[in-house]
């Protein structure tokens, strides 16, 4: 039997616990030190599953081949694990002869990764797969093997099916150190307690290079990306069908107009390289959003008016040093194993990241993995009320009344749904909050963003957790609804 | 000398200008009616304000019941009379109107409900 | 529960209990349905006087005033249902709309043969403003500010920026004072106050609280929760002054930045409902009823309105036109004059009038301007000589006479 620690719950860390839980020989603890998971990087990026052509494999060897792997196993993985997905494929425009030989170059590159059915196309057949391209494009590389995906509701999904299969998760713990004992890792200390474990797997994003460092291994650096965004509301009916981005560079593949999974317009990333020090930096800068528009503008044919903006948004990706993925076993540590780095393309490549750590096991630490016979592939979503017809939605509120009791009115999330969002959270050892009940029922992500919805979400969590209103959080301590009972201020020193 | 006062009787908001000649109201003006007159008057005597507030209920559908001055009460009152609303609590059901809190501050003037809570049974 | 009915009222604020009240007097089956536990709307939870003054003649609170006219509607026995969420309408005929009803007791179909669509308003947001930087707790809007401290009972905060000088965001700097809490200033962007005078003296000058006109938020900053916000100066074109920007200390933020209309259901129609793109809400002729024939619009879906009262009048309006739709199986046609915004007219509704009637128009300017007259080019008749301001909306009586000679169009114009 061997203990495992992955220390990291983003879609790296999630998806190796989901691999490694197939082995009845391990048993695995998931340490995160948020209070769920996905909170890193994961939560906000432009959520593509890019098909391949866009890494070199002389240059990024590692990054094109698990990126072509990934892109597949998401098509198996989006249905075992019932995470929405949609593959509407991508387009790479170029507006001139120039663009022209940047796509062939792409092109290539994706013939050698193995990247199907890539082709450059003329202006005609680009404006019959998108009518909203920008009437400057004149070519296009399409890649009709990419996808759009959720990612917070991927790592969900991850979690909630490892834990099935016997993972323990340890949320809203954070690793401060890891004990090497004779040249192997002995124990992982959190500011909950030591356990003692045989193999830790560092998959902690931007905080990987802090992690390797605990265990003398301090030669990369993380540089915290940060990429802001636009999302406009779902009725905006200016949006592409399909992916379309420009030609890359080595920094970023550049802006994206792409419509989410759940149908909305979203604009971005920004490429903007922070000091090590700002690894909690998500702030919003006028600045950055007009950088995006600016480029969006060379898109798309038109962009909707600001005033259907329905969020900005930044997330932060962990860029390594010369943008290397560091997946490796380390020699003079035994049982410890980076998966450091892992920025674009990450999360497609996460699937096949967990399964190339998983042989980095057997052959690097030469562990015999022995599979379970009663692994269970398959998890099920939260159901929801708005995605049935009507003699499903009648059954289900016939079974539980709940499910007629719409809370969030701009995407119909019934008060069951909320409610189910509670277990599954309890369920993984997370902290209920408004934030993590809002990304597992899509409540305050629609039109009013909670201006309507967020003080009845909170009557019904106050309700079910037994905790006066004011007193639950946004997204985590310190951040609290409210500040005391609408007294609080007016209290004598006595009574408080 | 002349002040304008801008009377908050009700939404329409007239403007009155009053003329005061040592102390002394000496006339006024601009006002839309009888209640704005009054409320310019004593605007530059004692200003008055109704206090409106909510107050803690137990067991009701609402956890708390709207209340509100039954008349104005001095302006510098106002924080004392908000201090002895954070103090009490009320027990549904609340029927608009009632009196919650009699002579609040010794003031002479009661605070009254203006929104019904009915009980819930737990 | 009926499985027809000749109305079916969406939306149980002011305006859809006025006009479900309405048509049950003028003697039809009507059904009111909320998506709420509870009816009575916005009003319910307004604890500040404003309300009723014109409806009915006295200055009530909000919850009085919602009070009343849900006594009227229980005295009328109007059938009514909470807690009911309708997810769609679907124009069948003239005389024939399908609304489809997602309750605790199941999914249910109705057939109407009108509808009145009064579903409110819903509050702007801070991404739609353009206030960036971090995403944190203790940003509110104005209205779920209200909702925490005056029905739920809590306290959002201690150190309040309000952003917004509308009377919703005026009331609310008084509503945070009076608990106690230290409001650091209500911040404008334009260079005047948007809601009504007698609000700025109740609210600002009583408390003390500062009014930073011509400045808006840029930016929301913290680490969890709010901890500052940068503010700056704006110019009359509404751009930045380089070098204004400024740091206000702050725990909490308060957007009172302005009311949408929430037409959710009506844009998700198969059949085109017309919107105003200037109000946001749907287009209307002098019956409130939509480009589909049957639906009916009231209240702050509408328009939004300063006074509930107006929002309930709207009501009464469109349930009088309902019942005319149901006797007459439909509106007679008419020749429509379509009211074309002139100078200093931001928005009027409705949009097409009919030349036989006395009607009202609900007009807001872009801009205030002390002692003009409202006309109608076309003719130049004055309708109405007074102080405008953007803050207050004009409620216009126009008679029959003054619409003589019209043909099919009438511009409504400020005039110096």
């Amino acid at each position: 039997m061997y203990k495992i620690a992955i220390i990291g719950a983003g879609i790296t860390g999630s998806s190796i616990a989901r691999v490694m839980s197939r082995y009845k020989n391990l048993e695995i603890l998931l340490i995160e030190k948020e209070i769920d998971v996905g909170w890193g990087a994961t939560k906000a990026n432009t959520g593509i599953i890019h098909p391949g052509h866009e890494d070199d494999p002389e240059i990024y060897p590692l990054r094109a081949e698990l990126c072509v792997k990934g892109n597949r196993i998401w098509h198996e993985w989006s249905e075992e694990l019932d995470i929405p997905v949609r593959w509407p494929g991508e387009l790479m425009i170029a507006k001139d002869e120039e663009e022209l030989d940047t796509l062939k170059k792409y092109r290539d590159i994706g013939k050698r990764n193995g990247v199907p059915e890539l082709r450059i196309i003329g202006k005609e057949e680009l404006r019959e797969l998108e009518a909203m391209v920008n009437k400057e494009a004149e070519f296009a590389l399409w890649a009709p093997t990419a996808g759009v995906i959720a990612p917070w509701e991927a790592v969900i999904a991850l979690v909630e099916n490892a834990v099935d299969n016997g993972v323990k998760s340890h949320l809203n713990t954070e690793v401060e150190d890891i004990s090497v004992e004779d040249g192997k890792v002995s124990s992982v200390v959190t500011e909950k307690g030591e356990i003692e474990v045989d193999i830790v797997i560092n998959a902690a994003g931007l905080f990987a290079d802090e992690i390797s460092k605990m265990i003398g291994v301090e030669d990369f650096e993380i540089t915290p990306r940060k990429g802001q965004y636009f999302l406009f509301d779902e009725e905006v009916k200016k949006k592409p069908s399909k992916i379309i981005h420009p030609t890359p560079t080595a920094k970023t593949k550049g802006v994206y107009a792409v419509q989410t999974v759940e149908g909305n317009l979203m604009l971005g990333p920004t490429a903007e390289d922070l000091d090590k020090g700002c690894k909690d930096e998500r702030s919003t800068t006028e600045e950055g959003l007009e950088i995006i528009w600016e480029h969006s503008k060379e898109l798309l044919q038109d962009l909707p008016g600001k005033e259907r903006v329905s969020k900005t948004f930044a997330g932060l990706r962990p860029e390594p040093p010369e943008g290397r993925y560091r997946i490796e076993s380390i020699d003079d540590v035994f049982g410890f194993v980076n998966v450091a780095g892992i920025r674009s393309p990450g999360l497609t490549a996460a699937p096949a990241i967990a399964h190339r750590v998983r042989d980095i096991l057997i052959e690097d630490l030469s562990i015999d993995l022995i599979k379970e016979g009663e692994w269970k592939a398959e998890r099920e979503g939260i159901a929801r009320l708005s995605d049935h017809k009507d003699m499903r939605k009648q059954k289900m509120i016939e079974k539980n009344s709940d499910y007629g009791r719409v809370v969030c009115m701009c995407k119909e999330v019934t008060k069951a749904e909320v409610l189910e969002a509670v277990d599954r959270i309890k369920k993984i050892g997370g902290k209920v909050t408004l934030d993590n009940v809002k990304f597992r029922t899509l409540a305050l992500f629609g039109f009013c963003q909670g201006s309507y919805c967020r003080a009845r979400i909170a009557e019904i969590l106050s309700e079910e957790l037994d905790v006066p209103m004011w007193d639950l959080e946004v997204r985590g301590e310190g951040t609290e609804y409210g500040i005391g009972d609408v007294k609080a201020l007016q209290s004598s020193e006595e009574e408080r | 000398m002349s002040e304008k006062i801008v009377c908050i009787m009700c939404p329409f908001g007239c403007e009155i200008e009053a003329e005061v000649k040592e102390g002394e109201l000496v006339e006024i003006e601009g006002h839309g009616c009888e209640d704005g007159k009054e409320y310019a008057e004593q605007e530059l005597a004692s200003p008055k304000r109704i206090v409106m507030s909510v107050v803690e209920c137990k067991d009701g559908n609402f956890p708390t019941v709207s209340v509100k001055t039954s008349q104005p009460v001095d302006k510098k009152e106002i924080e004392d009379v908000m201090g002895a609303l954070s103090d009490i609590e009320v027990q549904a059901p609340v029927k608009t109107g009632e009196i919650i809190l009699k002579n609040v501050c010794n003031l002479g003037i009661d605070v009254v409900a203006t929104r019904s809570v009915k009980k819930v049974q737990d | 529960m009926k499985k027809e009915y000749d109305c079916v009222v969406i939306g149980a604020g002011a305006a859809g209990i006025a006009a479900a009240v309405r048509f049950k007097e003028l003697g039809l089956e009507v059904l009111m349905i909320e998506s709420k536990k509870r009816s009575g709307g916005i009003p319910m939870q307004c604890t500040h006087p404003g309300f009723g003054n014109f409806y009915y003649d006295e200055n009530l609170t909000g919850a009085e005033f919602a009070e009343r006219l849900l006594d009227k509607l229980e005295k009328e026995d109007v059938e009514s249902i909470t807690e009911a969420h309708v997810s769609s309408i679907e124009y069948v005929s003239d005389l024939k709309k399908k609304v489809e009803v997602i309750s605790p007791d199941g999914i249910f179909s109705l057939d109407t043969k009108t509808i009145i669509y009064s579903t409110g308003a819903r509050e702007r947001h801070r991404f739609e403003t353009g206030i960036q930087g971090d995403r944190l707790s203790g940003v509110y809007t104005a209205g779920e500010a209200q909702t925490l401290m005056d029905i739920y009972g809590v306290m959002p905060g201690k150190r309040v920026i309000i952003v917004g000088s509308g009377d919703i965001g005026l009331i609310m700097a008084r509503r945070f004072a009076l608990e106690n809490a230290k409001v650091l200033g209500v911040i404008e962007m334009q260079p005047f106050p948007g809601g009504l005078t007698r609000n700025v003296v109740q609210c600002l000058h009583d408390f003390d609280i500062p009014l930073y006109t011509q400045k808006i938020v840029k930016e929301i900053c913290g680490e969890k929760r709010v901890e500052r916000v940068l503010t700056a100066e704006v110019d009359d074109e509404m751009e930045i002054v380089p070098g204004s920007e400024e740091v206000i200390e702050c725990d909490t933020v308060a957007l009172a930045t302005g009311l949408i209309p929430y037409t959710k259901i009506l844009d998700g129609m198969e059949a085109e409902v017309i919107m105003d793109p200037v109000t946001r809400g749907p287009k209307v002729n002098d019956y409130l009823e939509t480009s589909v024939p049957g639906i009916f619009a009231a209240g702050n879906v509408l328009t939004i309105n300063d006074y509930v009262d107006f929002a309930a009048y709207q009501g009464e309006k469109a349930a009088e036109s309902a019942e005319k739709f149901v006797k007459n199986d439909g509106i007679p046609s008419k020749d429509w004059i379509e009211i074309i915004r002139g100078r200093n007219v931001r928005s009027v509704v409705p949009h097409y009038i009919s030349d036989d009637d006395e009607v009202t128009l609900y007009v807001r300017v872009k801009r205030p301007e002390p002692e003009v007259d409202v006309i109608i080019k076309e003719s130049q008749k004055k309708i109405k000589t007074t102080s405008v301001n953007p803050g207050e909306m004009l409620r216009l009586n126009i008679s029959e006479e003054e619409l003589v000679g019209l043909e099919n169009e009438m511009t409504l114009e400020v005039k110096r």
